[in-house]
């Protein structure tokens, strides 16, 4: 019997909420965070909205020499890491460093950072490059900036694979806790909204160019036209379940699930994979379908990808077989960090008993799916989160409830 | 209950100085150095302007026009080098459901030189704070998101299991090895192309280990610029390259008759939470990785009968590694023979890790110990046998080797010969 | 910019590019503090005198800094080379 591992702490930095109640708080009134960038000067771009943390003031929360060597997006993290570690009650000065791991999700590093820098060595010459650019663009950054904060010296990584990364790290760090270390800390938060980002978003051909908001990031919606980048995320401290009682740790939820798969080769005219990632992770927690009170939807909002995942979703489920929601769509998608934040909007829902709503649309019903657009009261005791990454990448968690 | 074993049935490498498998292991076993003046760009404004550069022509290896524009440098050698290894493996894909091969493919900065070229053109050289969109290839996203050198790796071998990128900087390449073989170890894969893969020769990573001088700044010979282990050391040189594996579950590969290069016994990971570039001297955690992995490998001191080292040739790398090595194997650390193939191919980041576990297994299977090139005046704080300038022939079963990385990431793994009883 | 680079020019840029560790009064008397007490380790010295070299226009020399721990030892090096342009 593979020893149970539960979620014992959550932080979160989300564009609609910074910490987590504030986002969980803003997601149950259906409070949007999605708006005009205010980073640079959107003006001269086809997109313009995305996601920003507000109110995030780094010199609160961080000293003064972390300042100059970080990204934005690892100051995010280094904070909603240490609101985890606050939430689980666990002071990590207070373990051994083995007996902590870090693993990360990150999609493009700290991106600004290295924009920066290349405009400092492209404008003026190699001599103006900072001493930090080594580590502070590079994928790894916040496992290495958290493990060091935190005294974390167990088996440690940071894991890409675009929008899926974020489960694919909560993943390998279950693994750890299997393998004996006591605690790990995992999930992502990431972000890229700088000019060197937003092109690299566009170019994905998957940027909406919506004139509102409010029309902007519209999944299983017949007007679905692409997604608003976004930026935050959620970090978690997993335990072993027995460990985590032990101590009287207040327990959010299992990771009871996980499966990944990559889509097969374009033209090669095989099956998608997704519905298999689905299937595996159902299979990994040992549940059946009908198990599953909720799903989270990856929710890309481009029409085919819609179409992709309404289809895996009604092959395992039914069609309207199961409530699916996309809180995301108040916030944007956030890269690793998307995912992350979904497993702790279902482990909320899980805790409250209440199913969060996906906001701005209206469902076509061609897709067959049972989308949660207000928010119900059906107490969910388990919910499975999809995410799936540019060129084939298809993660799958499974959350329920501990009790 | 017995626990899976992996095997290596595969191995694929292009390395400066040694595009595939047979080229690199004259290199590494005849001592030769491929270090020189950076020839893919004009150096001059850099304080380190060395590089191990590989002469590598994508075409000539079998990539298309299409894959060769999509495709920054690092997933070219990716991609190359996993069809390599399914090559050299023997094994049929075909015959394996594609749902049960995995990939991981580690790179510690992805596709640096695509970004850096695509930054140029649409900034016009850093002129314009907001970047033109209407100059980005619509191949951009590629580049920005590293997971797609994942794409091409699991596109080119026909995989359809878990796939993913593990980036834990310098030592990104043999732990998306230990990665892929914990896949094949809790059952979620049978096959798994595992490696890693780093194309860091642009201006903006010369001028970032500039900035911290990490390089070497021995311009004016590059040839032996490299010095792991030498009193006059003082930094690394920069390389490129990949290598990656087919790693199979061994009784699956049994069963084929497939050739089984080595297995791998033992693995580990652990962080040193002290800084993002620095090391402490006493070299505790890496000597904890390579205590777990010895343990996991079920192998005592007595056993290592050789260590590929990290050896980067940065003072502080190669005493904090030495005394890693006295710290886990005590006394014994004096008995076995040690070697940093960085003094011959440079330090290519993310790839490098997965490159020695290459040239680990190549001296398991004959029995060769490659050399570090360039060591003619040893640090006395480093008091090791490091196999200076001459490969050893030595009969060899069993081989540590390890990676230290910005991060604080530290890894060890342990190869066993197949045929080794254990 | 004055002729002179004193304590309070090396405090101003070594706040910007690298801040102040917690428990450091950088106001305090600091000339003779070696950096590493202060708090900074080899990557803030790095962005520090990258910084000085570019905004004073000279090259203040690896071997120099190597030996420069203290506020006052880098401020002599850099006051030599800004004499020797002068």
């Amino acid at each position: 019997m593979k020893p149970s591992t539960v979620v014992t702490g959550i932080g979160v930095t989300a564009p609609n909420g910074l910490g987590t109640k504030a986002y969980w708080a803003a997601t149950l009134e259906a409070t949007s965070g999605i708006d005009r960038i205010t980073r640079f000067d959107p003006s001269r771009y086809p997109a313009r909205f995305a996601g920003e943390v507000p109110g995030f003031v780094a010199k609160e929360h961080l000293s003064s020499r972390l300042l100059p060597q970080t990204d934005h997006m690892t100051r995010l993290a280094l904070v909603a890491a240490d609101w985890a570690f606050a939430d689980a009650g666990v002071q990590p000065d207070q373990l051994d460093g083995y007996d902590m791991s870090v693993v990360t999700a990150s999609s493009a590093g700290g991106f600004e950072f290295g924009e920066r820098e290349l405009q400092a060595l492209w404008s003026k010459g190699s001599k103006y490059v900072s001493a930090y650019q080594s580590f502070a663009w590079f994928y790894a950054v916040n496992t290495g900036q958290i493990s060091i904060r935190n005294g974390m010296q167990g088996p440690s990584a940071a894991l890409v694979s675009d929008h899926a990364g974020g489960l694919d790290a909560i993943g390998q760090a279950r693994r750890q806790i299997r393998k004996g270390t006591p605690l790990a800390l995992t999930g992502g938060v990431d972000g890229s909204i700088s000019p060197y980002g937003w092109i690299s978003h566009l170019a994905s051909g998957r940027i909406s160019t919506a004139e509102t908001p409010d029309r902007a990031y519209l999944p299983f919606d017949a007007a679905a036209s692409g997604y608003v980048p976004g930026e935050g995320g959620a970090l978690f401290v997993l335990e072993e379940a027995n460990a985590a009682r032990k101590r009287g740790a207040e327990i959010y939820g299992e990771i009871a699930g996980y499966a990944s798969t990559f889509d097969p080769r374009p033209g090669s005219g095989r099956p998608p994979a997704l519905k298999r990632a689905i299937t595996l992770a159902l299979q990994d927690a040992g549940m059946a379908p009908q198990d599953i009170d909720v799903v989270f939807a990856d929710a890309v909002a481009v029409p085919e990808l819609d179409r992709l995942e309404a289809e895996a979703i009604t092959e395992v489920f039914g069609p309207r077989g199961v409530p699916v929601t996309a809180p995301k769509t108040m916030t944007g998608r956030l890269y690793a960090g998307a995912a992350p934040l979904d497993v702790a909007a279902a482990l909320l829902a899980i805790r409250d008993g209440v199913l969060p709503p996906t906001v701005h649309i209206e469902p076509d019903d061609g897709y067959q799916l049972d989308v949660v657009t207000g928010i119900r009261t059906t107490p969910p005791r388990s919910a499975l989160v999809i995410a799936r990454g540019y060129g084939g990448f298809n993660s799958a968690v499974v959350v329920r409830s501990a009790r | 209950m017995t626990r899976r074993e992996v095997a290596i049935t595969g191995i694929g490498v292009v390395s400066p100085g040694g595009i595939g498998v047979p080229e690199f292991w004259s290199l590494l076993t005849e001592g030769r150095t491929a270090t020189r003046l950076v020839t893919s760009f004009d150096p001059a404004q850099f304080r380190s302007r060395i590089a191990a550069e590989a002469d590598f022509d994508p075409a000539e290896h079998g990539l298309g026009p299409q894959e060769i524009q999509r495709m920054d440098r690092a997933a070219q050698f990716g991609v190359v080098t996993a069809r390599e290894a399914v090559r050299r493996s023997g094994l049929d894909v075909s015959t394996v459901d594609p749902g049960r091969i995995a990939v991981s493919v580690g790179s510690a900065i992805g596709a640096s030189i695509g970004l850096e070229e695509e930054y140029r053109v649409a900034s016009d050289d850093g002129k314009l704070d907001l970047l033109d969109e209407n100059y980005a290839s619509k191949h951009l996203y590629n580049f920005f998101v590293p997971s797609s050198i994942v794409a091409e790796v699991a596109w080119a071998v026909g995989a359809e299991g878990h796939a993913t990128m593990v980036s834990d900087g310098c030592t990104s390449g043999v732990d998306a090895v230990g990665y892929g073989c914990e896949l094949i170890r809790e059952g979620s894969a049978d096959v798994v192309i595992a490696g890693g893969t780093d194309a860091p020769i642009t201006p903006i990573t010369l001028a970032c280990f500039d900035a911290i001088k990490a390089t070497t700044p021995r311009n004016d010979d590059p040839e032996h610029a490299s010095r792991p282990f030498d009193a006059s050391r003082n930094g690394f040189v920069l390389g490129e390259g990949a290598a990656m594996f087919a790693l199979e579950d061994l009784e699956h590969a049994r069963q084929r008759g497939a050739h089984i290069h080595a297995v791998i016994s033992g693995f580990a990971g652990r962080c040193n939470a002290y800084h993002m570039t620095g090391l402490k001297t006493d070299g505790r955690e890496m000597a904890e990785a390579i205590r777990v992995a010895m343990d996991e490998a079920r192998v005592n001191p007595e056993d290592i009968q050789y260590i590929n080292a990290h050896g980067s040739g940065t003072k502080q790398n190669d005493r904090h590694e030495t005394a890693a090595f006295k710290r886990s194997l005590g006394e014994q650390a004096y008995r076995i023979p040690v070697s940093s193939i960085k003094s011959m191919i440079g330090h290519s980041l993310g790839a490098i890790g997965a490159i020695e576990v290459a040239a680990s297994v190549l001296a398991l299977e004959h029995d060769v110990l490659p050399p570090t090139a360039n060591l003619h005046t040893p640090d006395p704080e480093c008091d090791l046998d490091y196999i200076p300038v001459t490969a050893r022939e030595q009969d060899t079963d069993t081989v540590l080797t390890v990676a230290s990385g910005f991060g604080g990431f530290q890894s060890a793994m342990v190869l066993t010969a197949p045929g080794a009883s254990r | 910019m004055s002729d002179k680079f004193t304590i309070e020019d090396l405090k101003s840029i070594l706040r910007e590019c690298a801040g102040e560790d917690e428990g450091v009064d950088l106001d305090a008397q600091i000339l003779d503090t070696k950096f590493e007490d202060l708090g900074y380790e080899s990557l803030a010295i790095f962005e520090t005198t990258s910084r000085i070299e570019r905004e004073y226009g000279v090259s203040l020399g690896e071997e120099a800094l190597n030996d420069a721990d203290t506020p006052r030892a880098l401020l002599d090096i850099v006051n030599a080379r800004l004499l020797s342009l002068a």
